[in-house]
């Protein structure tokens, strides 16, 4: 199938490009989603986990007062459960065992020590309040540079430093380009580290079915099949005994995408115990021991031309991973993401990118929507802003100037990423005429008229998509996400089932699958039943995650249909008593001339009257496809964002006045979708730029542990964000559909970044960390006051 | 996140609800409109083993006022002063406040009262109360007392409420109709606690000027010199001088963000005073 082809059916009012309202929706506006938090077993039993309220620690006793007895279980309960073990392949990879309960030691504040079981929650914090665990203290590594130190206690104590991995990407001579280059600007930069905050967090029941005699799972995750695989490893059962189902999932973001200790933890105490159990995960369980997000470090040399053209980048990526390395992602995902997509969409021939991932006892890194990709961004966007000013030109010039020219596409970049398609300089020239900027620089030469500095920040990216085989095999994962499967079935009353692996926890994938399904077979959207989540319901696939559902389950969707459509064209022409190829397909119905049939009496002949089948046709219609892309290196989807920042130098209050987003995903199948999906990440990746932070004190405990100290976005504080569309297909995909549920999340720090700083520019002042909070604004102000000031 | 076990007792009167937490002996507070008390109960950060709900003893939701002065019951929510439904003798201030306070959830069941037996630095009441030279009812035990709210205010969090005392109400003195006031306040997002706040009385026919600064990791400062700076036609980078000296002089350790951002804030609190 060739990329743009979008097939037969292409006047189809429902299929690829139009934008149906959500299959979904009725429910979740119902308030008939169901949740984890929802379902109840009967004789099920609350679990609060007893967790470390210390950073680092060896336990030597915990005392259960008398009448709690039997209801708090320790590591040695559930010690046929092998520890979590997340290595990647890379070399001198130093690997952790995360346990589903601490054995001697707690390594971060929210470390699993115990296991509390009562029939309400209430009473099952009561048992763990009363539990006392004295701990031997160890010095928390409470930072970076503390678990760097050369004399640094460790925190795994079989280790030879507290430092996971560290890769390198070495394209070109840096060397000689060090010399030679006419121009080098520095930059030292800081990302916070912030939590996922999903609207539903996390949560787990186990019970075992005594019919099936298996063991199922209810869990709040973004990849019950995946789930399954590991849980049975990890339990040493039978994938046979074991059922995964997610259910409704308020929200994902990745930190849904990892094997937590708490399901393993639960599922196997409820083996054990042969008693349901369930947990769900309290605000301030998420913001303290969920997987964390960011907390990069960056240290990044450009050596240009004296027009600002960038010859070499030389770029040191520092990650806190915290205590453990997640499954299956592992913890050098983060900075080996961000290294490797370093230089975004800029033609820069001469690149050395140096990824450590460090461990420190925090509660451990896990991917959140962008992954690296928002940190690559946030770097290199504020190095090309530090390069134009050092060079006297606009960032925006110099942005453009520097980018991959569409004719050199697919282009291979320095840190070997093939870039399928697209026209970067087109969609940063676009953003830029939206926002406006020769109205923006005319607005900042006037006189202020409420004392507000006014900046205008670009930032672009290009994203890896729906990756498959290569990419995975190449990061050295435990798993290689390659492919999707979907089982597409009529009923006999003719309506469709597609049975898929992905999770759709707010994406619309019930809609747009099933408007891939209207695309090859003209089927109201409406007649469409998505069914995904549940191990036991769909064929064996991957999950949502990597931007990769749409095009993965679309194309599988795609090539289970037309062998759908293929099959009941052949039924169709022989019910009309006409030739097949004088037939089509349209509005539900098979048509030969001014004659039709409706699917409905072809599924009637298919199912339960074979007689009335040509001959040689075999009864039912049902298909099972499984879809790869043409090249497994990944569709790149693209943007530029650009926004207008007013600060306030007096309070240090920043606020967004305007914002822009151009971005190009391939073939849209639902823009009504994809523009929700990008105003999303961009709300999502302001609060990575203005407000979302964890920080930790010195004895390694975090000082965000609720909503009064931990601020996201609300509806007051994001804009309303302009969307441009353009539609670049990819060539590797089926209809050219590229992945993008993450994009918008990728630019925003960057973007506000070097808004504000365009902003402090008359006050000679830089910010160089994310949070943009007013103190760290104030900060930067009152440091160049302290320097003399404006030059 | 979940309580840890409490009793609870419904009180009847300020003089039930008094004895109550005399029986409580330290471990008994005070529910109001309960916006703080319930989630602190939640996250089990409350040492407390008896809750004395306050929520039906009606004479708490009565205000009264006579040609001096309005007395508010402690019980009044926030809403109450938004919408206007109780006299107002701050010239609008308070109503402007109310409707400034966190969201319209919050101030539906949040209580002036409550707000100042927390202290919270940040908590808008505080600094306005202050500001408004506002006076106490405390009750306690067979006994009632007035302290003003610049005395009642110790620290962060800290009041001079005794185990077993509440605040039953609010005396708000009667403001000059020729006063105009100002009011500025940073908050990060909207519905947050203020970052920093000021409000400030002018009132030019009587010569008088006075500005409160909040949010300052303890209790509102008042600003003696830079109300009189102001008067004495102090404007602008001078006045700001003034104004950053005073704070530095507090004992307050500020960061330069810290006495920059309230510096400002006192400011611009002077400013849309004067211009109104």
């Amino acid at each position: 199938m060739s990329a743009a082809s979008v097939s037969a059916n292409s006047n189809n009012s429902q299929g690829i490009g139009s934008s149906p309202k959500r299959n979904e929706d009725q429910r979740f506006l119902d308030g008939k989603g169901e949740y984890v938090a929802d379902i109840r077993v009967p004789g099920m039993s609350e679990v609060v986990f007893l967790r470390s309220p210390i950073a680092h620690g060896r336990i030597r006793s915990i005392e259960v007062p008398q009448e709690h007895q039997g209801k708090v279980f320790f590591a040695a309960d559930i010690a046929f459960a092998k520890p979590i073990v997340a290595a990647s392949a890379a070399p001198g990879f130093q690997r952790s065992d995360y346990p589903p309960l601490a054995i001697d030691k707690v390594r971060f504040v929210g470390d699993i020590v115990a296991i509390c079981i009562a029939p309400t929650r209430a009473e099952a914090e009561d048992i763990a309040q009363a539990c006392v665990i004295d701990f031997e203290e160890l010095p928390p590594i409470w930072d970076i540079d503390v678990a760097l130190a050369p004399d640094a206690p460790l925190i795994h104590d079989h280790w030879t430093s507290n430092l996971y991995v560290e890769t390198r990407i070495e394209t070109g001579d840096i060397e000689a380009a060090r010399k030679s280059a006419p121009v080098t600007v520095h930059k030292s930069l800081r990302m916070g580290r912030h939590a996922g905050v999903s609207l539903e967090c996390r949560g787990v029941l186990a019970h075992h079915d005594r019919r099936m005699d298996e063991l199922v799972i209810y869990s709040s995750t973004q990849f019950p099949h995946v789930v399954r695989s590991v849980l049975a490893e990890c339990l040493g059962i039978s994938e046979g005994k074991l059922r995964v189902v997610a259910p409704d999932v308020g929200g994902g973001f990745g930190i849904k995408n990892n094997f937590n200790p708490e399901e393993l933890a639960i599922a196997a105490l409820a083996l054990k115990l042969g008693q349901p159990l369930r947990w769900i995960e309290d605000r301030r369980e998420h913001l303290i021991a969920s997987p964390h997000a960011r907390e990069h470090r960056y240290e990044l040399t450009a050596y240009a031309d004296p027009k600002g053209r960038i010859l070499a980048l030389d770029a040191v990526v520092v990650v806190d991973a915290g205590a453990y390395s997640v499954w299956p992602w592992t913890a050098s995902m983060e900075a080996g993401m961000s290294a490797g997509i370093m230089t975004g969409p800029y033609d820069i021939p001469i690149y050395r990118g140096i990824a450590r991932t460090v461990c420190t006892n925090k509660s451990p890194m896990g991917p959140y929507r962008g992954v690296g990709r928002s940190g690559a961004c946030f770097a290199i966007e504020t190095l090309i802003d530090a390069v134009a000013r050092s060079v006297g030109r606009d960032p925006v010039d110099v942005r453009i100037e520097n980018m991959v020219r569409p004719e050199a596409m697919p282009y291979r970049s320095a840190t070997h990423k093939l870039y399928d398609s697209g026209d970067y300089p087109e969609c940063a020239r676009r953003t830029a005429d939206a926002i406006g900027v020769a109205a923006i620089r005319k607005r900042q030469a006037e006189v202020s008229p409420d004392g507000r500095l006014i900046g205008l920040g670009m930032a672009s990216y290009t994203e890896q998509t729906a990756h498959g085989t290569a990419e995975w095999v190449a990061r050295g994962l435990p798993v290689v996400f390659g492919y999707e499967p979907a089982l597409a079935r009529f009923t006999p009353d003719g309506k469709l089932l597609l049975f898929v692996g992905i999770q759709n926890h707010g994406q619309g994938l019930e809609t747009t699958l099933a408007q891939v399904a209207s695309q090859e077979l003209s089927i109201p959207v409406a007649d469409v039943i998505v069914r995904h989540g549940d191990s036991s319901v769909s064929p064996y696939g991957m999950g949502t995650f990597a931007s990769r559902s749409m095009t993965m389950a679309g194309g599988a969707v795609s090539a289970a249909c037309a062998q759908l459509a293929e099959k009941i064209l052949r039924i169709g022409a022989h019910l009309l008593q006409a030739p097949r190829d004088e037939v089509r397909l349209a509005d539900g119905r098979v048509h030969f001339g001014t004659q039709s049939v409706a699917f409905k009496d072809v599924c009637q002949a298919a199912f339960l009257h074979p007689e009335r089948l040509p001959e040689g046709e075999d009864p039912a219609l049902e298909v099972n496809a499984v879809y790869q892309p043409g090249r497994s290196t990944g569709a790149f989807s693209y943007a530029t964002h650009a926004c207008v920042v007013a600060v306030d130098p007096g309070t240090g209050h920043t606020e967004i006045i305007d914002y822009v987003v151009c971005h190009d995903c391939g073939t849209m199948v639902n823009p009504m979708i994809v523009e929700a999906q990008v105003v999303g990440g961009v709300a999502q990746g302001l609060g990575t730029a203005l407000y979302e932070e964890i920080p930790y004190d010195e004895n390694g405990q975090p000082l965000a542990s609720t909503f009064l100290d931990y601020m996201i976005p609300g509806a007051t504080e994001v804009p309303d964000v302009r969307v441009l569309h353009m539609e670049t297909p990819s060539p590797h995909t089926r209809f050219g559909i590229k992945g993008m549920g993450e994009g918008g999340a990728i630019a925003p720090p960057a973007v506000v970044m070097n808004a504000v700083n365009d902003a402090l520019r008359p006050l000679s002042a830089t910010v160089t960390e994310t949070p943009i909070t007013p103190e760290r604004i104030l900060d930067a102000i009152a440091a160049s006051a302290a320097q003399g000031g404006p030059t | 996140m979940k309580p840890a076990p409490f009793s609870y007792h419904r009180a009847t009167s300020v003089e039930d609800a008094v004895a109550a937490l005399t029986q409580g002996g330290g471990m008994a507070r005070i529910l109001a409109g309960g916006q703080s008390l319930v989630p602190m109960l939640n996250l089990r950060l409350a040492p407390l083993d008896t809750v004395v709900d306050i929520g039906r003893v009606e004479s708490l939701k009565q205000a009264q006022e006579d040609a001096a002065s309005v007395r508010y019951g402690s019980l009044i929510t926030h809403a109450a002063f938004e919408d206007k439904r109780v006299p107002d003798g701050s010239n609008g201030l308070m109503s402007f406040v109310g409707g400034q306070i966190a969201y319209r959830a919050v101030r539906n069941r949040g209580t002036i009262g409550g707000a100042i037996a927390l202290a919270d630095p940040a908590a808008d009441w505080l600094t306005t109360l202050v500001a408004l030279e506002a006076k106490l009812v405390v009750a306690g035990p067979g006994n009632r007392r007035t302290v003003a709210a610049a005395d009642f205010v110790v620290g962060s969090y800290l009041t001079d409420l005794a185990e077993n005392e509440m605040i039953e109400a609010i005396v708000v003195p009667r403001r000059a109709p020729t006063e105009r006031w100002g009011h500025y306040k940073v908050a990060r997002k909207t519905g947050e606690y203020a970052e920093s706040m000021a409000i400030a009385l002018i009132d030019k026919a009587r010569g008088t000027a006075r500005v409160v600064v909040g949010a300052t990791d303890g209790a509102p400062l008042v600003l003696d010199r830079a109300g009189r700076a102001f008067l004495d036609g102090q404007r602008d980078a001078a006045l700001h001088a003034v104004i950053r000296d005073e704070l530095m002089a507090s004992g307050r350790q500020f960061s330069a963000a810290r006495l920059t951002m309230h510096t400002t804030v006192a400011m611009r609190g002077l400013k849309d005073a004067a211009a109104k």
